[in-house]
């Protein structure tokens, strides 16, 4: 059986699988039902100066898609509402009776070196294994200059993250904002501040909706809505691509990461390692399903390891990552053409209106003896993919490689880019 | 009371009620959203070929999934007048339900007909009357025959302009959405209420009590109309040609499922505590299972031939035997013994499919007994009540083109009284095709 143990900036966990700050990690009494699940470790919710904040009814908004409940999901609740002394108590509580597991405190406080050496403090007391900074929150802290305030200047991050390392021993973690135009700007100015490591992505700024009813952004507090964090499945392609951005910068290269965003199941899990995140953390699939959904995540993620002959985490941790390239140095003489396997249609015609109508008009609607069949025009095949997405029928269409006899061709080398760069030259 | 022959509250009433509820309840709006969310939105899809009507089925599940139930209702509509009674009563299982890619893919199609009845539900429910007429023509049609041909063919013909007077026998329209449907497929007078819908439109008078050969004569209609549409039904019921036909206890399936229909409370209706229904269509599965419903205590369905040649869909035969009817195949009536003047049991004999397929008997006898004998061994088309001056027949129906227009100029017809399916949905259809030839055929 593979073995899922983690050491992530010197922290340790049984799993990858921790909570992430959120209200799943608000208090003791959750994140002991968390670790009871099975949950490798949880990061509390973030700690603030008192007095506490005030949260708003409602707090959250979701995206259904088709059918399918929270496919995207935002929120506009703050930090912890609660007193930071009842947290501090509660957070060395839990520590005590969990030892094994990873136990890492959200933090905001104001952009002030005393603020943060005064809650470092406080947290280091607890005995919590580490300290998470949370530069990512896009709402009602950000306004205060606080959250996503600090992560969207790359100056803030590296200033507050060096007070940090000077004023604790534990290990500081970088919680960064997507909502930035490059997510390497303040990766970049965390690992010069020193810190241990990065998580993302925090939440993006949304509006789930439109209550046409009462003309008002949803949620709908009392009439009004503003704009939210949105997380959950919808986001994973967006984080997916900071986490793997971040792995393979050679400025950050080594920089752990935690990777968040739309984590759901032991695949979505297997895919950000693959990408180089050294830890998961979840927080929507949670919040949707409870904490026992955990149990399916440890078990697939060391069934599917098991299967594909990985026998720890770091044997297959970032493997991807090779592969993440940019778009000029993918192989232009690389062919693949569209193949329906007549035998697994079941006659929809999705491929071909999707085709016809949107991309190369390569799928044709004809009918045999009154049956209807869709056949692929290979000379008029782009090799898109579109059909294969439209298709409801798992395997029904395949993209089959078509040898070309060309030799890999990228677009630095290709007669067509105005600025190749010639092997020879 | 008489115990062994035909007795009225064989059960208590409110058991027979809750028996004729509704067999197929109206989907959630949660269910409607899961059913319409499995819809893929094909192209070309196969259920509209499928739906002798041609509704646009993608589209109007479509209207569901968004909330856009008005327009679901209408595109259903828009095709087919009739969609809330057909939403009921279409056997999906062998139209759009059998074609859907799900059927394909997963044998468990879209659930269609609930999702038609839940659009249309709900523009009744919100008593909405999307239809207007365009301005008056001064045409007058005439349209015999008040039941979904007749009906679809007047509502499209009074959306046009023109002036529909419909000729009705019985003392209520609908034909055989009113009397010829299983109680429990069409609760809650729904064939009334949606009929009212369709009159709401205006420009269609229908007078009741109008019998052709009877007091209405083709050749008056045809003097005194711009064009005359024939939407009958099939006066008469097939007999057995067996000694004792008219016995007490033996009548035809299609009469005790007309009667269930108009009783307020099935209760008073008698039955038997034994039941032979002869035939293998819906009529028979109707006749049978409503027989149970009603407290008979044995039920049988005899039919000459094996399952898989029985016109009543396989869903509808499930239906009858989830409901305690027993199913005989290749067997066929041969003689009925009476007790003191009062059915008391059928004689059957064993068939067998000779050489050329046709069931034949083989010599071999059974007796069940039985104190009722439902006949449902099919009706066919009078044409005397037409009289000389009537249309050319085919096949013992009336003839038409692929307009519906007869071989008499101006005369159109369309339901059972043509060849093809003995549908509801096919009847709709006819009526609408026939509407439009109409409005060709008086130079629009």
């Amino acid at each position: 059986m593979a073995d899922l143990a983690t050491t992530f900036a010197g922290i340790r966990s049984p799993n990858p699988f921790w909570l992430a700050s959120a209200p799943p990690t608000d208090k003791e009494y959750n994140v002991v039902r968390a670790f009871r699940a099975g949950w490798g470790g949880a990061v509390w919710k973030t700690l603030g100066e008192d007095p506490p904040i005030v949260n708003t009814a409602s707090r959250y908004g979701a995206v259904s898609f088709n059918g399918a409940r929270i496919a995207g999901f935002s929120n506009i609740e703050l930090i912890t509402d609660r007193p930071l002394a009842v947290n501090l108590s509660e957070i060395k509580a839990v520590k005590r009776a969990w030892p094994d597991r990873a136990l890492v405190v959200s933090l905001m406080v104001p952009c002030a070196e005393e603020s943060w050496k005064r809650i470092l403090g406080a947290v280091e007391d607890t005995g919590a294994d580490g300290v998470e900074l949370n530069f990512g929150c896009p709402h009602g802290m950000s306004e205060r200059g606080m959250g996503s305030a600090v992560g969207q200047v790359p100056d803030y991050v590296e200033m507050v993250v060096r007070w940090c390392k000077q004023a604790t021993r534990m290990p500081v973690i970088v919680k960064l904002t997507p909502n930035i135009t490059d997510i390497l700007a303040p990766a970049r100015a965390a690992r010069r501040g020193g810190a241990d490591a990065v998580s993302l992505i925090n939440t993006v700024q949304s509006i789930t909706g439109v209550d046409l009813d009462l003309m008002a952004p949803m949620p709908v507090v009392d009439g009004q809505g503003t704009h939210g964090g949105y997380c959950g499945p919808a986001v994973k392609p967006i984080a997916l691509c900071m986490v793997a951005g971040i792995a393979r910068d050679s400025e950050c290269a080594s920089l752990p990461i935690s990777g968040i965003g739309g984590i759901a199941t032991w695949r979505d899990a297997a895919e950000f390692i693959a990408l180089g995140a050294g830890t998961v953390q979840v927080c929507t699939a949670a919040m949707h399903r409870g904490f026992r959904i955990v149990t399916d995540m440890i078990d697939g993620l060391a069934n599917w390891m098991d299967r594909a002959g990985y026998r720890r985490i770091e044997d297959f941790r970032g493997r991807a990552v090779r592969n993440f390239v940019h778009w000029e140095d993918l192989n232009l003489n690389y062919r693949t053409v569209a193949h329906i396997d007549q035998d697994l249609c079941i006659r929809c015609g999705l491929c071909h209106i999707a085709c016809e109508d949107t991309a190369h008009q390569a799928i044709a609607a004809r009918r045999a003896n009154g049956r209807r069949q869709y056949e692929v025009i290979a000379a008029e095949c782009v090799g898109c993919n579109l059909c294969a997405h439209a298709c409801p029928v798992e395997d029904c269409i395949s993209m089959v490689p078509v040898p070309t006899g060309r030799p890999r061709l990228t677009w630095k080398q290709h007669p067509n880019n105005p600025e190749r760069r010639e092997a020879a030259e | 009371m008489d115990g062994d022959g035909l007795s009225a509250h064989r059960i208590p009433r409110d058991v027979i009620a809750a028996n004729f509820a509704d067999c197929a309840p109206a989907l959630s709006h949660d269910e409607a959203q899961v059913a319409a969310a499995r819809c893929y939105f094909c192209h070309d899809a196969p259920c509209i070929e499928a739906c002798p009507t041609g509704i646009d089925i993608p589209l109007f599940i479509r209207g569901i999934a968004t909330g856009n139930l008005k327009g679901a209702a209408q595109t259903i509509l828009d095709a087919n007048i009739f969609g809330g009674s057909c939403a009921r009563v279409c056997p999906t299982e062998i139209l759009c339900q059998r074609a859907c890619v799900r059927t394909a893919q997963e044998e468990k199609p879209v659930a269609i007909g609930a999702l038609q009845r839940h659009a249309t539900d709900w523009l009744f429910a919100q008593k909405l009357q999307p239809y207007s007429r365009a301005p008056a023509t001064s045409r007058r049609i005439a349209v015999v025959g008040a039941g979904p041909a007749g009906l679809a063919c007047a509502h499209a013909l009074a959306r046009l302009g023109h002036s529909v007077t419909v000729f009705e026998a019985r003392e209520k329209p609908g034909g055989l959405n009113e009397y010829g449907i299983a109680a429990y497929k069409l609760v809650d007078d729904f064939a009334q209420s949606e009929i009212a819908f369709i009159l709401g439109l205006g420009g269609i008078a229908v007078e009741y009590g109008r019998s052709l050969g009877q007091n209405l004569a083709l050749s008056a209609l045809r003097q005194n109309f711009d064009a005359v549409f024939l939407g009958l039904g099939l006066a008469g019921a097939n007999r057995l040609g067996l000694p004792g036909e008219d016995l007490p206890g033996v009548a035809n399936a299609i009469d005790f499922i007309a009667a269930l229909r108009q009783a307020t409370d099935k209760s008073t209706l008698p039955i038997a505590r034994q039941v032979v229904v002869v035939g293998g269509g819906n009529t028979a599965i109707d006749a049978a299972t409503q027989a149970r419903k009603l407290g008979a205590e044995e039920v049988s369905i005899v039919y000459r031939r094996g399952p898989e040649a029985m016109s009543a869909t396989l869903e509808e035969q499930e239906r009858a035997q989830v409901n305690g009817v027993t199913i005989r195949h290749w067997a066929t009536p041969v003689a009925l013994e009476a007790v003191a003047g009062q059915l008391a049991a059928v004689v059957f004999e064993h068939t067998r499919p000779d050489s050329a397929g046709r069931a034949v008997g083989n010599g071999e006898r059974f007796v069940l007994p039985a104190q009722m004998l439902l006949k449902a061994i099919g009706q066919h088309f009078l044409p005397e009540p037409l009289a000389t001056e009537g249309p050319r027949l085919e096949g013992g129906r009336i003839a038409v083109n692929k307009d519906g227009e007869t071989s008499l100029p101006g005369v159109f017809a369309g339901g059972d009284c043509i060849a093809g399916p003995d549908l509801t949905v096919q009847a709709v259809e006819n009526g609408k095709i026939a509407a439009r030839a109409i409005h060709r055929h008086l130079g629009f």
